[in-house]
């Protein structure tokens, strides 16, 4: 019948390296690695749920179609933060001559005028 | 199939299982086809939470400070032992697929529990977390409180607002796993599974995974990033 039978152990051993992978996340979070930081805990996340999708949802044991089907998953989320960031992070990298510097530049929550500080 | 185990005879003469669809020549090919479908649904799962995630990843590029602030808002403690109860989830929910494509009818229905059991657990922890951020007045909105410059506190509120859209977008999936897996478990009380056809137990398991991996993403996101930066 369809479906691969994995060992429990398998399944324990996953399970283990996803605690072992939470710990170590947490524990990093607390070393102030600078720009670092944020790359370091998505590259775990992104490793556990690897793990999750290999062995928890059978996808290594899983038809060539099923596997392409997951793939599209994480190609289109590239493409959703890849073109998006593209546009927003290159504003106002150029101005043409004559242009408004501030086009495009970020959105400012709040009065469209900064107010004169409060305090003394 | 070919197996006579539960065999009847249909309108078009000859024996097949009884789970076994009329357009589906096959056990095979019917779960290969529904596991392909909720693969397919969960593809489309990842780009309903992956609009949120954009909007979280553009103000983190924008609001840092914010950011750094907020993850420190949020209890360490509480995120981590929801992690673990999730990720424990998952591995019971694991065994008890397993348990149902060898044919462990009462062991399928223990882990489906116990599965449950910590998806509850989850959702308990989460309530109090709400509950805390609601006395603290950190629900975004005319109430919200922080003590500092306006200018972080209207930051504040975004990684607040993206905080509750995520979490509780994920909480939601969270209580539609457990009222699924309560009729996948009485479906396996009532031993409707056996190791030829076990197709809801697998494809509930896909879905709670994906909750589970989304939890994955969102603790580190949340509770974990730039908390550094904060601690000097």
């Amino acid at each position: 019948m369809a479906g691969h039978v994995s060992p429990t152990k398998v399944y324990y051993t996953i399970f283990g390296s996803l605690m072992v992978l939470t710990a170590v996340t947490v524990t990093v979070a607390f070393i102030n690695l600078g720009g670092l930081n944020f790359p370091v805990a998505l590259g775990i996340a992104i490793l556990k749920a690897t793990l999750v999708i290999l062995f928890f949802m059978h996808v290594k044991y899983s038809s060539r179609l099923t596997k392409l089907i997951c793939g599209t998953a994480f190609f289109f989320l590239l493409v959703l933060f890849g073109l998006t960031l593209s546009d927003y992070l290159s504003r106002g990298w150029f101005t043409a001559p004559g242009g408004t510097t501030g086009a495009g530049t970020r959105v400012t929550i709040g009065p469209a005028t900064p107010a004169p500080p409060a305090e003394p | 199939m070919s197996n006579g185990l539960a065999a009847h005879a249909d309108p078009h003469g000859h024996a097949h299982h009884p789970a076994l669809q009329h357009h589906f020549q096959t056990l095979d090919q019917q779960h290969e086809a529904a596991t392909l479908g909720m693969w397919v649904f969960l593809v489309t799962e990842v780009m309903f939470f992956g609009g949120l995630l954009m909007a979280y990843l553009l103000y983190r590029v924008w609001y840092p400070e914010a950011w750094s602030e907020g993850s420190l808002e949020l209890d360490i403690r509480l995120g981590g032992f929801n992690t673990v109860v999730l990720i424990a989830s998952s591995l019971t929910m694991a065994l008890g697929v397993r348990a149902a494509q060898t044919g462990a009818q009462r062991t399928t229905v223990r882990w489906l529990l116990l599965t449950m059991a910590l998806g509850l657990t989850f959702l308990v922890v989460k309530f109090f977390e709400y509950k805390e951020k609601w006395d603290l007045n950190h629900i975004p909105g005319p109430n919200f409180v922080f003590e500092g410059p306006q200018e972080m506190s209207d930051h504040l509120q975004i990684f607040f607002s993206l905080y509750f859209g995520l979490t509780g977008l994920h909480a939601l999936h969270m209580v539609i796993g457990v009222s699924i897996l309560s009729v996948i478990t009485w479906m396996a009380h009532r031993r409707r599974f056996t190791p030829e056809w076990y197709t809801p137990v697998e494809i509930s398991g896909l879905y709670w995974h994906f909750v589970d991996i989304v939890w994955i993403f969102l603790f580190p996101l949340l509770y974990l990033v730039d908390r550094a930066h904060q601690l000097g």
